[in-house]
């Protein structure tokens, strides 16, 4: 990561004038590593938009007679236990890691952002309910509490999606709350005050785009988490129903035949770790890009 | 530090309190009846009765949760309908496992994050510190129960150094034990040692930076002495914060490694429960994991407060 870290020399090079976008631009691509994460965050959502038709075949398409077989040219990565293509359930698996990453965190960055911005911006009592509700949620770990939630609304990936959701809300919560309370003492929300703008308009107008930047960060690096989080809730068997693909479920398909070939197993979860990572090292230098005091430092 | 102590205890007592309620929620938010969710579509009538009646379903939702949450309160959650035995008695059993995996995970993350670091920020830009912080990265990323099927493939399958999974009980057969309990306790700490470093690293990079360190050079001490007597103290609060928050990640993997490893512990135990619709005992394992994680917390916040005299005194 330290192979590139933009020195205060580079960034004296850009003029002061030139537009917040173009700067911003500068030193997120400035590293090579972000833009590896980048290229494998497009690559991702190209793949499961395009799957259907870059897929070598058919991924729900059995066949018991081809089951187990090695890689060769006409299947490069080798068929599972009921002889599907794994290349083309990988292919597939993209679009069940993005969907359950985006609105997993989608709910979460959602009702979050509320509540901590009701929190925060309200204090008292209400702060103390809201937060304290946001500790219990704490103190469950996230997969256990999204496998709890999940047994409890039956399965299936819609409710892994709620769940997980459900879970990643305390972080967003506490962050919002705490920038809230930060933004609040500004003179513009005073000023906003005297006018005599409404709670919801100061809120919604005045507060809450001033305290995105670091939720911005949160998100990436939580697209990445939620992706981590639904491959192992699939590799427990909650989520996903057969004949879905995904990678997390597939990793424990080809367990039981590490053996005959151990790639069933590998290659998906190598493709958890890519993924995960490429949106880890985006979210870093996102962070890097919005707030210069932390450059370089994680 | 004595009221710091007292109100951060009333205020797990009341986090305690909501966690129940969560835990009380799961029976209801299930759509349909829970107790033909639990019993299966072959439960005679009579069989439900019974069940409905145990487990108070009958009666209105708040007479339900008191009754509910006194007998939890006396460490009684109910019965389990698979196994026919008392929840508090099959957990009893589970826990110390995933504690002996945690606690040997927790040692092992700390004893390398920390050390990782520090030296990764104190040699910012070598080839060291660019091996730390790639490792770090790809640790943060790795799903665990990858690793650990990748360990039984290169240790157990193919080296044969290791067992391929299981656990044996340290007291029965304590070489058996530390090998069994290797790859498992590994997988659980890579996640945790991983963000560690990264936050043991940022801070201490932070903390270099100041005043109080550039006095301390220059009135002559030893690079040693700077870096671990004055840099470390400070840079070290954030990192003992992470550790309260990556305690329950750390539990949190254990569903997954004690899947992997087929070893008896909480994680594998709430996992066969949720799929087995046995409802009473993951609310068991909800409320003893929040148990655990809050009462750790509280001692990281105290020690926090220890650390960190500004947090003893606030308000």
């Amino acid at each position: 990561m330290a192979t590139s870290l933009p020195q205060t020399e580079d960034l004296l090079e850009v003029s002061p004038r030139t537009n917040k976008f173009r700067r911003f631009l500068r030193v997120f691509l400035g590293r090579k590593v972000v833009i590896f994460g980048a290229v494998v965050i497009l690559m991702l959502i190209v793949v499961a938009m395009i799957a259907s038709l870059i897929a070598p075949y058919d991924p729900y398409q059995q066949n018991l007679r081809k089951a187990l077989q090695h890689p060769s040219r006409e299947h490069l990565l080798g068929t599972d236990p009921l002889g599907r293509d794994e290349l083309s359930r990988i292919i597939y698996g993209t679009r069940t890691s993005l969907a359950v990453g985006i609105i997993a965190v989608g709910v979460a960055a959602f009702f979050g952002m509320m509540l901590g911005l009701i929190a925060g911006y309200f204090g008292g009592i209400t702060n103390t309910l809201i937060m304290r509700f946001i500790d219990a949620l704490m103190a469950i770990p996230p997969i256990m509490l999204a496998l709890a939630i999940g047994a409890a609304l039956g399965g299936g990936l819609g409710n892994v999606m709620i769940s997980l959701g459900i879970a990643l809300i305390p972080t967003y919560a506490r962050l919002m709350c705490g920038q809230v309370l930060t933004v609040k003492q500004a003179d513009y929300v005073t000023a906003a005050e005297v006018i005599g703008g409404s709670n919801l308009r100061i809120m919604l107008v005045h507060i809450f785009p001033n305290c995105l930047s670091p939720l911005i960060v949160l998100i990436t690096l939580n697209l990445g988490f939620a992706i981590l989080a639904e491959a192992g809730l699939s590799f427990l068997g909650l989520g996903i129903r057969p004949p879905g693909a995904a990678w997390g479920a597939m990793v424990n398909d080809g367990y039981r035949y590490l053996l005959t070939n151990a790639l069933l197993s590998f290659a998906p979860g190598l493709c958890v770790m890519l993924v995960v990572l490429a949106f880890n090292i985006v979210g870093d230098g996102l962070r890097d890009a919005l707030d210069p005091r932390l450059r370089g430092t994680l | 530090m004595v009221t710091f102590i007292i109100r951060r205890l009333i205020q797990t007592v009341f986090v305690l309190i909501l966690v129940s309620f969560i835990a009380f929620s799961l029976l209801h938010i299930t759509p349909g009846d829970p107790v033909l969710t639990m019993l299966g579509t072959e439960a005679t009538q009579d069989q439900i009765d019974t069940l409905r009646h145990e487990l108070w379903l009958d009666r209105t939702l708040i007479v339900q949760y008191l009754h509910w949450f006194t007998n939890v309160l006396q460490g009684d959650f109910g019965k389990s309908i698979i196994y026919r035995e008392s929840v508090a008695a099959l957990i009893a059993t589970r826990l110390p496992v995933t504690f002996h995996l945690g606690l040997i995970a927790l040692i092992l993350s700390t004893l390398i994050s920390i050390p990782a670091g520090v030296i990764s920020a104190v040699r910012r830009g070598s080839l060291l510190d660019q091996f730390i912080t790639v490792s770090a990265n790809i640790g943060m990323a790795v799903p665990l129960f990858w690793l650990g099927i990748l360990g039984i493939y290169l240790f157990a399958l193919k080296l044969g150094w290791l067992p391929v999974q299981g656990y044996t009980s340290p007291f029965d057969n304590f070489w058996l034990n530390t090998k069994q309990v290797i790859m498992p306790a590994i997988c659980l700490a890579v996640m945790p040692l991983a963000s560690l470093a990264r936050q043991s690293r940022s801070s201490m990079l932070e903390v270099i930076r100041q005043d109080y360190i550039r006095t301390a050079r220059s009135k002559g001490l030893k690079e040693r002495a700077v870096i671990t007597g004055h840099a470390l103290k400070n840079a070290i609060i954030p990192v003992v914060t992470l550790l309260g928050i990556q305690l329950r990640n750390l539990v949190g993997g254990s569903v997954l490694v004690e899947t992997v490893f087929n070893i008896p512990g909480m994680g594998s135990f709430m996992v066969r429960a949720v799929f087995n619709k046995d409802f009473l005992i993951v609310q068991g394992c909800i409320m003893v994991i929040a148990l655990v994680v809050a009462l750790a917390n509280l001692a990281v916040d105290i020690s926090y407060g220890y650390f960190d005299p500004r947090i003893r005194y606030e308000d």
